[in-house]
């Protein structure tokens, strides 16, 4: 998860954000981090990217990148598959 | 009806330096642009996070926009819908259209394509203050003093605004330059006349 | 100060039509632009639809009389703002005072992605002369210079609300006596760059949209030009074919809440409409017709019918988005939607707003799903609402 919370920092230009500061469980939309909806698109870029694994339905946006827990869970999920 | 109106404030950035009322503020020499615009950031300890989201564009005239303003503009002293932003440059948006275009090569960044349209560094200065006033962003082969004059001008006095932000945001590559105003109807101690002469003075006076 | 600025032509090519005759009758007829790509050629061509004109670059470059060479943006701009003007019919006018107000926010685009992907392959290779048109400001000139426009040229690029701030900013010069004519409006081709930019942002709609409908999906692209032809009052009244609609209020503002999303609410919507009816001294009641932004958006179709719930609210006019026959032209959707105001005013017709199945559980009004003749139509109000929170309303009335 550390390096997830690296990657998302990368991603959304969060330059004054560091991975200590993003807890696991932390609401990454609306409260916490405060993210919007394009941040939302470049999170389904980063799993494209960087785990290859393709969000095309963006209804599930909201459940997989509630925390960066959700997204560590779905990553590890969606990886299993495609080996 | 048609009275004067004044500058109160200009901001100017190019070449590494940044002027508030043709005077120098800020400088930093040994960097590239997007650097330049981040140390600009954190040396007026300006907390806007989204700051860092934005293309080299907006980052500049958001910049620009927010040195204008400081300590030169009352906020609350007009109503969102009568203060307004009337930007120009030559160039467009072609600084992030290029960049956005490489990661079309692979996978198109959302977050890139959002800055392919000039005008998106007005909704970010109206973002930032609130302004809800007529906005326009034309493109223009050159600065154009009376361009702007004449634009601006009919807008106040014809109340559809009451002030405004407006002037050249420029930039491509490592070449840029801002030169912002701030236009109302009356003179707040130091004005100078919104003129002609006077826009064009300020847009050299950099150069001296 | 305040003299009234007329109509004396139009003229536009979308995917329904390309000039103004063409349009009509397939608007009356309900006949949609969009479909699988055909000219276009892009990775998404089996799953997105889009709404192109229906000639290839050959076909369109002889209709327009430029080069094939030139970029698609400026072919489009061509064929339009020439049927406009011919349509406007204005015997004297190399002695009148005219300008060329033209938006579009891809520019030559089409022809530098090609230059590009030759060039990425073999930097040896590529015609640099197909870029020099790139910029947006060279498609406006390129076409004002085939038209014989030289006395005011400029270019608005402030994405989908570009041409109808075109049109407004002309008729200020027509009012502020600085010119006499101007043909204003906009153009926009599809271009790769556009289609994987939207695709990025996941609103494009893989079916054929449906705008103000509950289950709406998003928007289909769609490119073409539209402009109409401004005259100042003196000029109208020299004209052979009297003008029988003006431009009567207009407005723009700015959202000011996000980059590319509506505020919930629809402030910059409702500012605009606000604006351009206090500008024609109107009342919401007097408005007999809303041409919606309407894009097929989640977002769009909420806040511009929120600002709209708010403005009207309780009696609300006829309204529909003709976007469900030409898709989202972007640059300029303004522009085609004046010509097709126009033709409301003139015709006394209302579009119907196509595919709509579900009506919105928010809004208490309903699009208009048939298409209307011999309606009374004096007034019609045009939105179009861009990114960066840019919102212009257009209030063209008959005379």
């Amino acid at each position: 998860m550390s390096d997830l919370k690296k990657q998302i920092i990368a991603q959304l230009n969060l330059q004054d954000v560091k991975p200590e500061d993003i807890g696991d469980d932390q609401p990454l939309f609306v409260h916490g981090l405060g993210l919007d909806s394009i941040d939302a698109l470049e999170l389904i870029v980063l799993l494209q990217q960087q785990y290859k694994i393709k969000l095309s339905n963006a209804e599930e946006g909201p459940k997989v990148f509630s925390s960066v827990r959700t997204m560590a869970e779905y990553i590890t999920a969606h990886q299993a598959k495609n080996a | 009806m048609n009275g004067e109106k004044y500058i109160t404030s200009a901001c100017i950035i190019s070449n590494q330096v940044v002027y508030k009322n043709e005077k120098p503020v800020f400088k930093n020499k040994d960097t590239g642009v997007a650097d330049f615009l981040v140390s600009a950031y954190h040396h007026f300890e300006i907390k806007y996070p989204k700051f860092y989201k934005m293309d080299n564009l907006s980052k500049l005239g958001w910049l620009a926009a927010e040195l204008l303003l400081k300590d030169s503009f009352q906020p609350g002293k007009y109503k969102a819908e009568d203060v307004g932003i009337v930007l120009a440059n030559a160039n467009s948006s072609l600084d992030t259209d290029i960049k956005y275009y490489e990661t079309a090569k692979d996978i198109a960044s959302p977050a890139l394509f959002v800055y392919t349209l000039p005008n998106i560094v007005i909704g970010e200065i109206a973002i930032r203050h609130h302004f809800k006033g007529e906005n326009a962003f034309f493109i223009l082969e050159a600065f154009d003093a009376g361009f702007i004059e004449q634009y601006v001008s009919n807008l106040l006095n014809n109340n559809i605004l009451q002030s405004c932000i407006c002037g050249w945001v420029e930039l491509l590559d490592d070449t840029y330059k801002t030169v912002l105003f701030l236009v109302e109807k009356q003179d707040t101690g130091n004005a100078r006349l919104f003129t002609k002469e006077n826009i064009n003075k300020i847009y050299q006076s950099e150069n001296g | 100060m305040s003299q009234p600025v007329f109509v004396a032509g139009i003229g536009t090519i979308s995917a329904i039509g390309k000039n103004v005759a063409e349009s009509l009758d397939a608007l009356e007829n309900g006949r949609a632009g969009m479909a699988s790509m055909r000219y276009f050629d892009s990775l998404h061509r089996d799953r997105l639809p889009v709404a192109e004109v229906k000639l290839s670059n050959d076909d369109l470059s002889k209709l327009a009389g430029l080069p094939a060479t030139k970029s698609r943006t400026a072919l489009l701009s061509m064929v339009a703002a020439r049927e406009a003007l011919n349509d406007a019919g204005i015997e004297n006018i190399a002695s009148l005072r005219t300008g060329f107000i033209s938006a579009n926010s891809v520019g030559g685009m089409d022809k530098t992605e090609k230059f590009f992907a030759e060039f990425l392959a073999d930097n040896r290779k590529g015609r640099l002369r197909d870029v020099v048109h790139h910029e947006c400001g060279a498609v406006t000139e390129l076409v004002a210079d085939k038209l014989c426009i030289k006395e005011y040229i400029t270019t608005i690029s402030t994405a989908c609300s570009s041409s109808a701030n075109a049109i407004f900013f002309g008729a200020r010069l027509i009012k502020n006596n600085i010119l006499d004519v101007v043909v204003a409006g906009g153009t926009d081709a599809l271009t790769k760059f556009t289609l994987n930019g939207f695709n990025t942002l996941m609103i494009l709609d893989e079916q054929f949209c449906q705008p103000f409908d509950e289950n709406r999906r998003g928007l289909n692209l769609g490119e073409g030009a539209g402009y109409v032809v401004l005259v100042s009052e003196k000029v109208a009244a020299t004209l052979k074919k009297k003008p029988s609609v003006r431009l009567s209020g207009y407005c723009n503002a700015n959202d000011a809440y996000h980059q590319t999303a509506s505020s919930p609410d629809g402030t910059g919507s409702f500012l605009a409409m606000s604006g351009a009816l206090k500008k024609a001294g109107l009342q919401p009641a007097d408005i007999n017709y809303i041409n919606l932004h309407g894009t097929g958006t989640q977002n769009n179709d909420i806040a511009e019918g929120t600002a709209i719930k708010r403005l009207f609210g309780p009696s609300y006019p006829k309204m529909s988005s003709t976007k469900a026959f030409t898709g989202h032209t972007l640059g300029a959707s303004g522009g085609i939607e004046a010509v097709f105001s126009v033709l409301a005013l003139k015709h006394g017709i209302i579009f119907p707003n196509l595919r709509l199945q579900t009506p919105m559980k928010e809004l208490p009004f309903v699009p208009e799903i048939e298409f209307i003749k011999n309606a009374t139509v004096n007034h019609v109000l045009s939105n179009s609402f861009g990114f960066g929170g840019n919102c212009s309303s257009l209030i063209f009335s008959k005379v």
